[in-house]
Formats: C-alpha cells, sequence, structure tokens
C-alpha cells in the first residue's frame, strides 16, 4: 500500500526495543512436557495448542510473537481471557513463560538471573496496573518514590526526582495524601507516575484506564498521549476497548484465545481485517474519522495543479465540506511534500461504503 | 433429587427403628447401658507414666526454661509495682488517647481510679505484668509460626491442626501438664497463656498475608523489589491492619487465660482475688474484683483494635500525626512529672488502706436481704426448670416423671400417647414441611422419653456418626465415629453424656433466645443500639466474671452452670442473625416487596431462609462458646467431662484430666465441623458466599 510509509508515525523510529519471539504460556501439571527446545517454535502451532488443551492443560499464550519498536505504543487488545494480561506479564517476566523468548534490546529477558532481572525492573521497565496497585501505607510522593527506595536511594533524592514526575501527572499538592483519599483517575495517575520514577525504556500498560470512569478515561488517555510525546518511551499498552486503542495505537496485535489474530496498523485492520474476529471489532468504527486523506487518495500520474493541498494524515471527516464544494476534490501530499494523490468526494463515499454494515437500498431504473 | 433424598429418609428410619430395638434390649444385655470396665484402655495411667518418665528425665530441662523465664515477669512486676499509681495510670491514658481518643481515655481514667480506689491496684498490676510479658512472646511466636506456615504448604497441614487443638482443649487440662514440667509458680500461667494465645496470631498472620491484592505484589516486583524488601516493605505493611487485628485477639486471649490459669495460686493477681473470694462466699468482694477483670478487658480489647483500625485508614491528618511524633516526648515528659508529683503527695503514690472504699459489705447485706425475701420465687424458677426441662433430658420423661416432681404417677398409657402423639406430629411435618424434620422430632422424642444418659451409647454413636456422614461427607462420619470411639473406650461416656446434655440445653435455648432477639434487633435500630454494648461486654468479659452473678443469686449447681453459659453463649446467636438478616441482597428484598410480601412473609419466606448459611454459623459460634464456658463452669459444680477435667487438675491426676480434655475438644470439633459443613451446604444450594 503506498500509504503505509506516508502516514507511518514521525516518533517511532524503525529500532526494535523489545520483541516477544514465540511465547507460550501453559498452566497445567506438567506444561515442559510440549516442547523440546525451550525456543516454542513450532511448525503448527494452532495445532499443538488445541492438543495442549485435549490434554487437561491451559493454553494462556501461544506462540505469540511481536516487535515493539522505539518510541512506539503497541496496543494488545483483546476480550477477557485472550491471554492479553498473561503476555505483558511474561514480558516483564511476573508470570515465566513456558517457551519462547523475549528480547530486551536484543538480550533474552528470560535468560536473566534473578539479580539481573530485578535490576532491569529497576531500570529498564514500568508497569502500570488496571487496579493501580498501589502502596495503602505509602502517601502518594512515597508511593511514586518507592522504587527509588528500593535502590536505595536516600530520601532527599529520591523526593526530589519523584517531585518531577508528580508535576508531570499533574498531582502537586498532593504529595501527603494517602491512596483511599483519592479518586480512581488521581490513583492511576500515582500508578503512572510511579512507574516513571525510574525512568524506565519500556512502559507497560496494563488495562490502565478500564477501571475509570468513561469520561475520566477519556481524559487520561489525552494525558497518557500528551505524556507520550514528552518522554517517548517503547510502550505495550493493554486494553479491551477498541476505541481506546484506536486513540492510542501506533500499532496494534488483537488477540484470541491465547494467540495473535492480526497485526497492525489500526487503519490495516479495519480496512483489511483477517477473519470475521476482527471484523466484529471494527464494524461499529466510525470510519470518517479513523480514516485519513491518504487512505482514500487515488493514485495520478503527473504534475498536479489548480487543486487545494491536504497533509496525508488528515482524517477525512474534516475534508467532508470542503469536497462537498470543490469537485476535483484535493491533492494530499506526504510528509515531504510529494503528492500521494488527490482525494474526491467520490473516493471518500466509495470508502465509507465499504464500512458501513447497512444493506445496499434496491435502486429503482 | 428426590429419589436420594427418599434414600435417606428410609435410612433414618432404619435407625431409629435399630435405636428402639436396642432400647428394648437395653434391660437384658448389659454392656448396652456401660460400657464393660474391663474393657476400658488404660490411656490415662500411661498418659502419666509418659509424664513421669519426662519429668524424671527432662525435668532439669523444663526447670531451667522456667528459671530463665521468672526473670522478665520478675522485673515487669517490680516495675510495675514500683512506679505510682499515677504515673502508670498516666502512661496507661495515654495509650488510650493515641489509640482511639478522648473517650476511651476517660472511660481508661475511670476505670484506673476504680482500680485504686476499691483497692485492686496492686493486684491488677501483678496481673498486667503477666499479660506484657506473654503478649509480645505471643505475637513473636505466632507471626514467626504464621509466616512459615505462609511459605509452606507442609507447614500448613502441620500446624492448623495443632492451633484447632490448643484452642478447644481445654486451658484446665494442660495446666497441670505444664505445672507439673514447669514447677508451681507465676510462670505457668505466662506459658499457659502464651499457647493460648498465639493460635490467634497465626491465623490473622496466614489470613493478612495472603489478602494482599495479587497487583500490590507484582507492582512491588515491578518496582524492582527483592524478596526480602517484598516481604517486609509490601506483603508485611500491606496487612498491617489484619496483623493488629491478630494483636487484638492475642491480648484479649492472653488475658483471660492469665486469669483462668490464676487457679492454681501463687500469684496474687486479680484472678485468684476473684476466685478466693468465690469460694469464701463473699459475692460483693467477687463481684467488685470481677469488675476490675471486666475493666481490664475492655479496655486492652478497644487500645488494641483502636491500633487496629486506625491502622487501616490512612489519612493525612496533620494534627494526629504531630502528637504521634511527640507522643514520647510527652509520655517521658508527663511520666516524669507526676512522679515527681506522687512523690510530694503520698496519696499518688500509693492509696493508702484506710481511704480505699468498697460497697462490699452493703452489697452482700442487700444481695441477703434479696435473697431471704424471693427465696421462694428463685426456688420455684430452679424447680420448674429443674423438673420440667434439665432432668427429662438427663434421664428422660420415663426417668423424671414421678408424684413428686409432676404431680403423677408415669402409666402405660401416658407412654402410649406420648408416643402416638409424637408420631403424628412427626407425620404431619413429613407431610407439610420435609421428611427431615419429622425424623428429627422422632429422635428428639425418643431422647426426651428415655434420657440423654440413658440412651445405649452404641446407638448414639450410631446416631452421631451417621448423621455427620450425612451432613459433611465419609470423612467426616468416619471421624466421628473413631472420635466418639475413643470416648467409648476410655470409659468417660457416661460423663460426656452429662457434658452434651448440659451444653445442648443451653445452646438450644440460647440459640432460640439468640435468633428472636437478633430478628428483633434486625428490624429496630433501637433494640439493635441497646444490644450492642451488652453483646461486646459480654463477649471482653473474662468467663469467670459472668459465673459471679449468677452464683450469688442461684448458690452452686448445674442450673447455675446452664444460665452462665446461656448468659454467653445467647452472644454469637444475636449477632449472627442480626449481621444475616441486615445484610441480604437488596435486590431480592425489594423484589419480594413488588411481589406484594407481607412483613411476616418477608421475614419467614424470604429473609430467614437467606440468612439460614448465616445463622447456622452463628449456631456454630453458639456451641463453641457453650463448650468453652462449659469448662469454666465447672467450678460452680457440673457433673460432666469439665468436671473431670478440673478435678484432674486438683488432685494432680494429668492422665484423667488430660484424657477428657481431648474428649471435650474431640465433642467440639465434631459438632464445629457439622456445622460448618450444614452451613456450606446451604451456601451452595443457594450459591451465595458467607465470610
Amino acid at each position: 500500500m503506498t500509504s503505509e510509509a506516508a502516514v507511518s508515525n514521525a516518533a517511532a523510529s524503525t529500532k526494535v526495543k523489545l520483541s516477544c519471539r514465540n511465547v507460550w504460556k501453559i498452566y497445567g501439571e506438567n506444561p515442559a512436557q510440549f516442547f523440546d527446545a525451550g525456543n516454542g517454535v513450532v511448525d503448527t502451532p494452532q495445532a499443538l495448542a488445541d492438543s495442549i488443551a485435549n490434554n487437561d492443560h491451559i493454553v494462556a499464550n501461544a506462540d505469540v510473537s511481536f516487535d515493539v519498536h522505539v518510541g512506539e505504543i503497541f496496543v494488545i487488545m483483546g476480550l477477557s481471557g485472550s491471554g492479553k494480561s498473561t503476555i505483558v506479564r511474561c514480558i516483564s517476566r511476573l508470570v515465566e513463560p513456558t517457551a519462547g523468548a523475549i528480547l530486551l534490546d536484543g538480550e533474552d529477558v528470560l535468560k536473566k538471573s534473578d539479580a539481573e532481572l530485578i535490576d532491569i525492573r529497576r531500570h529498564k521497565m514500568g508497569m502500570v496496573f488496571q487496579s493501580f496497585g498501589l502502596m495503602p501505607h505509602l502517601n502518594v510522593i512515597e508511593n511514586i518514590a518507592f522504587p527509588l527506595k528500593l535502590q536505595g536511594i536516600g530520601e532527599q533524592d529520591r523526593y526530589t526526582q519523584a517531585e518531577r514526575v508528580i508535576e508531570l501527572v499533574g498531582l502537586q499538592g498532593r504529595e501527603s495524601n494517602f491512596p483511599n483519599e483519592l479518586s480512581g483517575g488521581q490513583q492511576q495517575r500515582v500508578g503512572i507516575a510511579r512507574s516513571l520514577a525510574v525512568e524506565p525504556e519500556v512502559w507497560l500498560l496494563d488495562e490502565p484506564f478500564s477501571a475509570l470512569d468513561p469520561l475520566i478515561r477519556k481524559r487520561m488517555q489525552d494525558e497518557f498521549l500528551r505524556i507520550q510525546s514528552v518522554l517517548n518511551k517503547s510502550i505495550v499498552f493493554i486494553t479491551h476497548d477498541f476505541q481506546e486503542a484506536l486513540r492510542v495505537a501506533d500499532r496494534m496485535a488483537i488477540m484470541r484465545d491465547g494467540a495473535i489474530v492480526q497485526i497492525g496498523r489500526p487503519v490495516d485492520l479495519i480496512l483489511n481485517p483477517v477473519d470475521d474476529y476482527v471484523r466484529e471489532f471494527t464494524r461499529d468504527v466510525p470510519w470518517e474519522s479513523v480514516l485519513s486523506a491518504a487512505d482514500v487518495a487515488e493514485a495520478v500520474d503527473g504534475p498536479v495543479s489548480g487543486i487545494g493541498r491536504i497533509a496525508a494524515d488528515t482524517p477525512i471527516d474534516s475534508l467532508l465540506s470542503y469536497l462537498g464544494d470543490n469537485a476535483d476534490g484535493v491533492a494530499v501530499e506526504a510528509a515531504d511534500g510529494s503528492i500521494i494523490g488527490i482525494a474526491r468526494a467520490a473516493n471518500v463515499v466509495k470508502a465509507l461504503a465499504t464500512g458501513s454494515g447497512a444493506t445496499p437500498a434496491v435502486v429503482r431504473k | 433429587m428426590e429419589g436420594r433424598l427418599d434414600h435417606g429418609v428410609y435410612q433414618w428410619l432404619a435407625i431409629i427403628l435399630i435405636t428402639l430395638g436396642l432400647i428394648a434390649a437395653q434391660p437384658h444385655i448389659d454392656w448396652l447401658t456401660s460400657y464393660p470396665k474391663n474393657l476400658i484402655v488404660p490411656f490415662a495411667d500411661w498418659l502419666n507414666a509418659m509424664m513421669d518418665w519426662l519429668v524424671t528425665h527432662l525435668g532439669w530441662l523444663f526447670m531451667g526454661v522456667s528459671w530463665l523465664l521468672e526473670w522478665p515477669i520478675k522485673g515487669v512486676r517490680i516495675i510495675l509495682q514500683a512506679l505510682p499509681w499515677l504515673v502508670t495510670g498516666f502512661l496507661i491514658c495515654l495509650v488510650a488517647f493515641i489509640a482511639s481518643g478522648w473517650k476511651l481515655m476517660l472511660f481508661t481514667l475511670a476505670s484506673c481510679l476504680y482500680m485504686v480506689i476499691i483497692g485492686y491496684w496492686s493486684e491488677s498490676m501483678n496481673t498486667l505484668s503477666l499479660v506484657a510479658i506473654s503478649v509480645p512472646m505471643a505475637i513473636l511466636f505466632g507471626f514467626g509460626l504464621g509466616v512459615w506456615a505462609f511459605n509452606s504448604r507442609q507447614a500448613e497441614r502441620v500446624i492448623m491442626p495443632m492451633l484447632d487443638i490448643l484452642q478447644t482443649v481445654p486451658a484446665f487440662a494442660y495446666l497441670l501438664l505444664i505445672l507439673m514440667l514447669f514447677g508451681f509458680g507465676t510462670v505457668v500461667g505466662l506459658i499457659a497463656s502464651v499457647l493460648y494465645s498465639f493460635p490467634p496470631m497465626v491465623r490473622n498472620t496466614i489470613v493478612g498475608l495472603r489478602r494482599v491484592p495479587a497487583e500490590v505484589i507484582e507492582s512491588g516486583l515491578m518496582s524492582g523489589a527483592t524478596a526480602r524488601q517484598l516481604f517486609w516493605q509490601v506483603r508485611v505493611p500491606s496487612s498491617k491492619r489484619q496483623l493488629l487485628l491478630g494483636v487484638n485477639q492475642a491480648t484479649m486471649a492472653s488475658l483471660s487465660m492469665v486469669i483462668i490459669a490464676s487457679i492454681i495460686g501463687g500469684t496474687a493477681d486479680i484472678g485468684w482475688e476473684v476466685l478466693s473470694q468465690i469460694r469464701k462466699a463473699q459475692f460483693g468482694e467477687s463481684l467488685l474484683a470481677g469488675l476490675v477483670i471486666a475493666l481490664m478487658a475492655m479496655v486492652i480489647d478497644r487500645v488494641t483494635s483502636g491500633l487496629a483500625s486506625q491502622s487501616g485508614e490512612y489519612e493525612n491528618r496533620k494534627g494526629s500525626q504531630k502528637l504521634r511524633q511527640h507522643s514520647l516526648m510527652i509520655a517521658v515528659g508527663g511520666g516524669l512529672a507526676f512522679y515527681a508529683l506522687a512523690k510530694l503527695v503520698p496519696v499518688l503514690e500509693v492509696w493508702p488502706r484506710e481511704m480505699e472504699f468498697s460497697p462490699a459489705r452493703s452489697m452482700n447485706e442487700s444481695l441477703t436481704y434479696l435473697i431471704v425475701n424471693f427465696r421462694k420465687e428463685i426456688e420455684m424458677i430452679k424447680t420448674v426448670a429443674f423438673f420440667f426441662v434439665m432432668l427429662p433430658t438427663k434421664i428422660g420423661l420415663q426417668g423424671s416423671i414421678s408424684p413428686f416432681t409432676w404431680g403423677f404417677e408415669l402409666q402405660t398409657w401416658h407412654s402410649l400417647a406420648y408416643a402416638t402423639s409424637m408420631t403424628v406430629i412427626g407425620a404431619i411435618c413429613a407431610y407439610r414441611f420435609n421428611p427431615y424434620i419429622a425424623i428429627f422430632v422422632l429422635l428428639f422424642a425418643i431422647f426426651f422419653y428415655f434420657g440423654l444418659t440413658k440412651m445405649p451409647w452404641p446407638s448414639l454413636v450410631l446416631i452421631y456418626s451417621f448423621a455427620a456422614w450425612r451432613v459433611g461427607g465419609l470423612r467426616l462420619g468416619i471421624g466421628t465415629f473413631f472420635g466418639l470411639g475413643f470416648i467409648v473406650v476410655t470409659g468417660i461416656w457416661p460423663e460426656a453424656m452429662l457434658s452434651v446434655y448440659l451444653c445442648s440445653i443451653a445452646v438450644i435455648i440460647s440459640f432460640i433466645l439468640g435468633a428472636g432477639l437478633g430478628i428483633w434487633a434486625a428490624g429496630s435500630d433501637t433494640v439493635s443500639a441497646i444490644l450492642r454494648p451488652i453483646n461486646d461486654t459480654l463477649q471482653t468479659m473474662p468467663l469467670f466474671v459472668i459465673l459471679i452473678p449468677f452464683v450469688m443469686i442461684f448458690k452452686i449447681g448445674e442450673f447455675t452452670a446452664l444460665l452462665a453459659i446461656i448468659a454467653y453463649a445467647i452472644v454469637p446467636a444475636i449477632r449472627y442473625t442480626e449481621h444475616g438478616l441486615r445484610n441480604l441482597s437488596e435486590g431480592v428484598i425489594e423484589a419480594a416487596e413488588m411481589m406484594g410480601c407481607t412483613k411476616r412473609q418477608m421475614l419467614w419466606s424470604v429473609k430467614i431462609p437467606l440468612a439460614l448459611p448465616v445463622m447456622m454459623l452463628g449456631l456454630n459460634q453458639t456451641i463453641m462458646y457453650g463448650i468453652a464456658m462449659l469448662v469454666i463452669a465447672a467450678l460452680v459444680g457440673t457433673n460432666g467431662l469439665e468436671q473431670v477435667v478440673y478435678i484432674g487438675l486438683s488432685d494432680g491426676n494429668f492422665g484423667v484430666g488430660l484424657i477428657a480434655g481431648m474428649a471435650l475438644a474431640i465433642i467440639a470439633m465434631i459438632a464445629d465441623r457439622m456445622t460448618q459443613a450444614w452451613s456450606r451446604n446451604r451456601q451452595s444450594d443457594l450459591d451465595i458466599s458467607v465470610t
């Protein structure tokens, strides 16, 4: 597709930060029996998963592989029980995977000793939890400085450091409050601040906003995007909410029964769902706000002149009125100024028609 | 389902027939009534022999431990006795203020003044010094075991039954063991108190450590905690509230055991004071001294539970934090100031004997007046209860009906009429409600006619084991069979039945009265508000003290014991009933209301059936409380196992006492497992869970 390169997130580089390679997590009496080698590479993952399930074992993750690039927000989406929480815990080794590899900067996390693992958690990884996981006996600043305290950093230094993230998440003035005195949104701000206090490179968020009210949730998503625009972390973000995934994801994976069904940019999933399961999620998505000008542009040969120009990532709902007045359409240009193509009203209508689930009306001649 | 039910009913009918057959055969076969003497297994003698061996060969070791433990007790005792009451009182009040605030501080102050003025300060301090040593030991030991059990399933499997045994075997049974090993003195009280008070700490430690939410642990791990950091900086602080609850329970248990242990004497503490006054029949004095124990218990309870609940609600209160930071300074400063003051004003150091004020004499006089003037009424209450309730349960209608008691001779036609009417009632129950209620009625009719102590022991063993099997499954059935079998072969079955008889009457009355009060309290906030402090007081009161008012009026005997047991065992019945009725799911109540339930229908057809599992747990606790009180009631003259235990202690016959104590524990555990299983069955039928 021509549009892919054009719309790629400017922030995300092509350098891989974190990589899951054929990760399996099996629960049961003797999970190891199903794997000859620890690397989890098998010829027919689906067949193996079925036979494991038939042997009184539970398959939580089956052959999960994906890459997260530096500065990228990678969303894992799935219904409850699809294994999305397990995979993020496999990455942080809160759960020990049965087979596979987790590469952080090219080194396998699963091969690290306990001491090395603690070191990784202290300096390279931060995690945010669905129900916050705050220490009830510590106040806001103590909670945020807790990871620093564990590292043996002195009180003065760790409070200075904590003060900085408190400002970042907007919790100034709340330092001496205890968690039970805060609202859900504020508690999660503490959770976010705590996970950022050690300045991690990889940031894991396990359904961070699912426990919050819809309005607060939206505000926290905006905050999260703002923070990310400043910090540029490599992020794995778990959610069961497709709308949320659309809002935050650079790329996303959809999981079912422990396995990844499809990986791609949100728009790829919407335009080309691999199966009905994925289509089910994308059905109710308002296409006009998801599709960008580049997605509907029709390629042209030769130079274009005499019509308006628009950036490739402009959402098409903001173009509708312009296209209504200008039958010739609008030229879509990439970040480097080259023309991708022309978007006309007819292209937009066609794209929207594909997305609409409605049965076409019978038109009499 | 229907088919299986009927199956059970037939089995029960068969058992009833067997029972009737055994009763009919009783006059011809001796061993049906009493287990043959020559077949009794002499466990008691073996235990005594073991004990002798232990004392002769390892006595030096225990004596050494005893000698070591004497020192801290002596130390604390000397300090508490040497400090002017003003200083000690001030420090206790300060702690009360920090734990809970002004109200508790005033209550504590009043309690301290009472102890001083009534003249029991020094005895109270002796009790306090034992508690002060035993509680930290129990907490450390309990926490350690709790952590061990938390970390290892195997350890837990060993530790948990041990706790069960320590909490159910009556203290009198192992007091003697301690006495023989460690020698006469305060150390016995200390060790008994540690043994009795560490189990709640273990339980709370395990629960607390387990209940820390998974995400808190995970976030601790992700913060980079090492195993040690995770435990001490995440798990333990997060479960602080539960741990302090354990401290509260351990402290209360410790105090009550220190009081009970004073029965062996030589302690000069407040428990000994109460006991010796009871023995001298000086009820005014014993009540005044008993009140000291009650006040101590209440203050200690409120202080420790205040600390526990405070630790749960973290708040950023500047004021109280400041106070806490300065509390040490206030304590030292105030203590020194008051010390100086007490040295200047002697009254504030040691309250002089001649200034003591004791209303004991006038209390005794008014009591005498009361008893003399209301002798008829008191006698009547006693007689009615004895002839119409207690005696029939004990030896049956056939044994208790006589012209002297009921006013007529028991004729054959009386018996026939009784049998017919009970069968008819049974049939109606089976038809209208449930065949199991009919079975229950029939069994009850048989017990009441022939008397619990006159029933052939094989049929009772059969009935109990079968009931246990039906309610709690095969394992409980087999366990019950062997447990009761132990009681039979050790030859203490008759005493066991005397205990069961007294305890059952008390439990049934407590539960009916308590459930009634609970229903009332659930419907009325006023009643609830009146009952709550009464229940609180009864529950924190050391068991000893509850005996006093009843002994004063009704003298020594089974009836007094019965009343004392009821007074104590009624508390959980009230509590659980009210709790169960007040915490039903609102959806169901609203739905029933919309269907047009009347108040009565709502209570009987909706609320009570739904609250039944909780009420069952209340019954469970009623039984446990009943047995706990029964043991203490041996002091006022009962005849069951508890008396055997008590006699074993006073005669120095360790084996006999321990065997009887174990038998009581067996009965308690069977009753406990059966009611628990029953409640669980109801919960799973109703698809609810009760915590």
